[in-house]
């Protein structure tokens, strides 16, 4: 980080006083390289990729583009809207409040990497490069001149670390290195963000509508991804994308705008995620939807535990599997050991009880302890859990929760007379099993935003977040810390046994293998952190967003295989070098670990 | 008792708000502070000071629960206080850090708003619920922060996170926060180091205005003509023991002080066992005095 600094040229590197890009192509013809290149790809979109229908997705019709020519058209269209900002064209300066530049790069890389990724993969499933039309040549070629376009536009080199003369050469090596990642990370660097200029309410409110909408759009799709391989293109489309749209300071810009109008934003999100149910034809991506949401809204609690409070739990699972037990137990199900069947709205209070007391059970004696400690520990319950309902079976303990087999055959929901296992129409949209429990769960989420959001902005979340950044200071300011930290874990245990009593019904069975410290399937409790960490600490919308794509992620990369823990742990290890803030990141945490830029002073009140 | 009390200044003076006795700290084998008595009364300013490492400090952790004294026990206005520091902040006694202890990524107005913590009463289910109590307890609170940022003047940056804040106004920031628990005796540890001369004048002015307002102020500081200026009264510290106590022309005119300071034996000097356990007590501690003065193993 420190060799990050945005000094001009100093006289060593090789061009003095002109700042040069990665490629040496002169910047104009770069730029017009880089805006045609994108046109052009937008136009090999709707040509025929491939002759043969063999690959998934029929990329051989002309004028009409299908799978991951979709996603090629959509960088296309990215790369050359920023193309044009980087012109100064009139309308589209909104767009790159902090510049087009960085924007651009990242818009034309991900074009391309998508489009070649499909090119290759054309040749290599179907045996050859002969399996290409004219349109796959174009593309490449389209995409593979914008990207160079793009990298010739000039940006400033951070003045390089010189070498000591006494250096082995294995030193000058690291030296070098660490200079070329420098020059990397000023190439996609973000300038300083213009002030928006003031938009009426209104427009704003269509702003986050359109957002939303946007948001509802991209998440829809992702579900419904058919096959590998364009599940993977929508990972690098929307990635780069994002990652392009974020450089060019929008994604700031609109989380300003959607801090502002906080209520109208948790509503629109609200009814969009309501409205995907509808935009679905079977239950099949419901059922996906209601599993996101439940592995979400237990990452939204385990987040007010860990985000707020800073206390590491690592056995939070345990309290989805309480509430779920006890949500089962009183269900009225054949193998409960209870032979009563409670309303609903009875077993989630119960459920949400019993994982309290249970919170505070674990809490009291853990609570006093700090950091590390605290986090074994919590990870040790959290097996105790476990390995506790495995053994209630009866044989080598109470006979309980029915051990290994768990409880089994638990009814649907009948809330008022509306049977939740049965398809239901509504104006001509069909409504089945998993959509109503997507609805239901999706009630459960609001209810934890709202908790989360009231208690994070207040006396009680001020003293988390005091604990969290400083324990002495914080008892030194009067502030009881065992006992807010405890005040922290219940709820946050509460709301997770909540969510449970959701989820015993949407399986039908629950066993103590749901609820592990790790597991291929989430939500386990490391998948959890991992979502809070990964989405964002601290923040509303991180871990639901970082909940959806580790579910998805293994959900739809069936070909990972064995591989998906490797590949998870992986991924987090890039994530926290390179993003240690999360994907959405919370001011606080943003300005923690990057000191020197893009950094804001003033904090303004933000809920996002 | 090698200590000689010199007959406190009584010139602004109430009943006792602060009155600690015979508190001594060991640290396995360190005695850190020695059988100390102090009292602060009320209007009073009174100045602690004394050589690096000479138990100020752990003094003070003493005073505020953050250390239970091995021996001795320290009284506020009566009762004596609870050893438990959130509990010694309830009752009264508020503080600030050597080596600065802000909520670093908290803005101006947070901060202070956290010092608020004891005088408010608003739990969970009042924040989930917001009834109308909890949006006057909310103002309430804002509105009394806000005066004390304007009290130190940092209104103006109210939004700021405190990590971005110049060294002299984190300082003050930490004064308010303290202020803001409504204590009746604030005890400042170094409250001016780093500071620049004319904003240890401006905290000088703000100790006094502070002292206006009815709080009683203990403060450790090693300038000294901010102490000589400031205090009623000065109790000196070396090696863990008072030395001396007393108005600043009877401690500025006290050559043992003068030793102290500049490490000559003096008159009435400990015996000879005592020496050699301090002497051991300060090789081991030469580790944390040679950091001075960022310490960070200060609490
Ligand atoms: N927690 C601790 N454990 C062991 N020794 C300690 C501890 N805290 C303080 N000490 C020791 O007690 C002695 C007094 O330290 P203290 O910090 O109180 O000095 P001080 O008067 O505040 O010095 P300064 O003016 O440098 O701040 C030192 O020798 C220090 O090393
Ligand atoms: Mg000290």
């Amino acid at each position: 980080m420190t060799t990050q600094t945005t000094t001009p040229e100093s006289p060593s590197t090789p061009n003095p006083g002109t700042p040069e890009g990665l490629v040496p192509i002169p910047p104009a013809i770069g730029r017009a390289l880089a805006t045609g290149g994108g046109a052009l790809t937008i136009v090999s979109a709707f040509l025929a990729w491939t002759w043969t229908s063999a690959f998934p997705g029929d990329l051989t019709v002309y004028g009409y583009p299908g799978g991951l020519q979709v996603l090629v058209l959509i960088g296309g269209v990215l790369t050359t809207l920023f193309g044009l900002a980087s012109y100064g064209v009139k309308g589209l300066g909104w767009l790159v409040p902090a510049g087009a530049t960085s924007a651009l790069r990242l818009a034309a890389l991900g074009t391309f990497a998508t489009a070649w990724y499909t090119i290759l993969a054309i040749t290599f499933q179907l045996g050859g490069i002969v399996n290409l039309e004219p349109g796959g040549y174009i593309v490449a070629i389209a995409t593979l001149g914008a990207l160079l376009g793009a990298l010739a536009l000039p940006f400033e080199r951070p003045e390089p670390d010189t070498a000591d003369p006494e250096d082995t050469p294995r030193e000058r090596l690291v030296l070098d290195a660490r200079n070329n990642i420098a020059v990397i990370k000023a190439a996609f660097a973000s300038g300083t963000p213009t002030p928006a200029r003031k938009l009426p309410a209104y427009a704003e409110i269509l702003i986050i509508v359109a957002v939303l909408g946007l948001a509802l759009t991209v998440f829809t799709y992702g579900i419904g991804t058919e096959y590998d391989e364009l599940f993977l293109g929508f990972l690098l489309t929307t990635g780069f994308g994002f990652a392009a749209v974020a450089k060019a300071g929008l994604v700031s810009r609109i989380s300003a705008i959607t801090a502002k109008h906080r209520n109208v934003t948790l509503l629109g999100a609200f009814l969009a995620a309501a409205a995907f149910p509808f935009t679905q034809s079977d239950d099949q991506y419901a059922t996906i939807g209601v599993y996101i949401l439940i592995f979400a809204t237990v990452a939204l609690g385990l987040n007010i535990v860990v985000g707020l409070a800073g206390l590491l739990d690592l056995g939070y699972v345990a309290f989805l599997g309480v509430g779920a037990y006890t949500a089962a137990m009183v269900s009225g199900s054949p193998s409960s050991p209870f032979d009563i069947h409670l309303p609903f709205w009875l077993s989630a209070l119960l459920g949400a009880a019993v994982a309290m007391i249970f919170g505070v059970l674990i809490g009291a004696p853990t609570l006093r302890l700090r950091g590390d400690y605290l986090a074994i520990v919590t990870l040790g319950f959290g097996e105790i859990f476990r390995i506790g309902v495995l053994n209630m079976d009866g044989t080598s303990g109470p006979d309980i929760t029915n051990g290994s087999n768990g409880i089994s055959s638990i009814p649907n929901l009948n809330i008022l007379g509306f049977d939740f296992g049965q398809a239901h129409s509504f104006g001509g949209f069909t409504i089945a099993r998993f959509a109503n429990y997507f609805l239901l769960m999706l009630l459960i989420t609001l209810i934890v935003v709202i908790v989360f959001r009231r208690s994070s902005d207040s006396r009680i979340g001020r003293a988390w977040i005091a604990i969290r950044e400083d324990e002495t200071a914080a008892l030194a300011m009067g502030i009881n810390g065992f006992r807010v930290k405890l005040i922290a874990f219940a709820l946050g245990a509460a709301l997770a046994g909540l969510a449970g009593t959701v989820q015993a019904h949407v399986t039908y069975t629950v066993t103590p293998e749901q609820y592990q410290f790790a597991h291929v399937v989430p939500p386990n409790s490391a998948f959890l952190l991992a979502a809070v960490v990964l989405g964002g600490m601290g923040t509303i919308s991180g871990p639901l967003v970082g909940a959806a794509l580790l579910y998805l992620i293994p959900a739809k990369l069936q070909f990972l295989g064995d591989y998906q823990l490797l590949a998870f742990g992986l991924t987090l290890v890039l994530l926290m070098r390179f993003r240690p803030e999360g994907l959405i990141p919370n001011r606080r945490r943003q300005l923690e670990f990057h000191e020197d830029a893009e950094a804001p002073t003033v904090l303004s009140k933000t809920g996002v | 008792m090698t200590t000689e009390t010199t007959a406190p200044n009584t010139a602004a003076t109430g009943q006792a708000v602060l009155d600690a006795r015979g508190v001594t700290m060991r640290f396995g084998g360190l005695t850190a502070v020695r059988n100390v008595d102090l009292t602060v009364n009320s209007g009073e300013i009174v100045g602690l000071i004394g050589p690096n490492g000479a138990g100020k400090t752990t003094f003070f952790n003493c005073l505020t629960g953050l250390y239970i004294p091995t021996e001795g026990e320290v009284r506020y206005k009566g009762t004596v206080l609870p050893p438990k520091s959130f509990k010694v902040t309830a009752a009264g006694v508020a503080r600030t850090f050597q080596n600065i202890r802000l909520f670093a990524n908290m803005t101006v107005l947070e901060n202070v708003l956290v010092g608020r913590h004891t005088r408010t009463k608003e739990g969970l289910w009042s924040a989930l619920l917001r009834g109308p109590g909890f949006k006057k307890a909310e103002k309430a609170s804002e509105e009394r922060a806000m005066e004390l940022l304007e009290f130190i003047g940092l209104a103006h940056k109210r939004d700021h996170l405190a990590r971005n804040l110049p060294y002299g106004e984190q300082r003050k920031l930490e004064i308010a926060r303290a202020l803001a628990s409504e204590p009746g005796l604030l005890l400042l540890d170094e409250p001016t180091a780093g500071m620049n001369p004319q904003e240890t004048r401006a905290t000088e002015e703000l100790v006094f205005a502070i002292r206006d307002q009815g709080i009683a102020v203990l403060v450790i500081e090693h300038d000294m003509r901010f102490i000589f200026n400031l205090c009623d009264r000065v109790a000196v510290l070396v090696q863990g023991e008072k030395l001396v106590e007393g108005d600043s022309a009877t401690v500025q005119g006290d050559e043992r002080v003068v030793a102290a300071y500049l490490g000559e034996p003096f008159e009435g000097a400990p015996g000879t066992d005592e020496i050699t356990e301090v002497s051991a007590a300060e090789t081991h501690a030469d580790t944390t005095k040679d950091a001075a003065p960022g310490k960070e193993t200060d609490r």
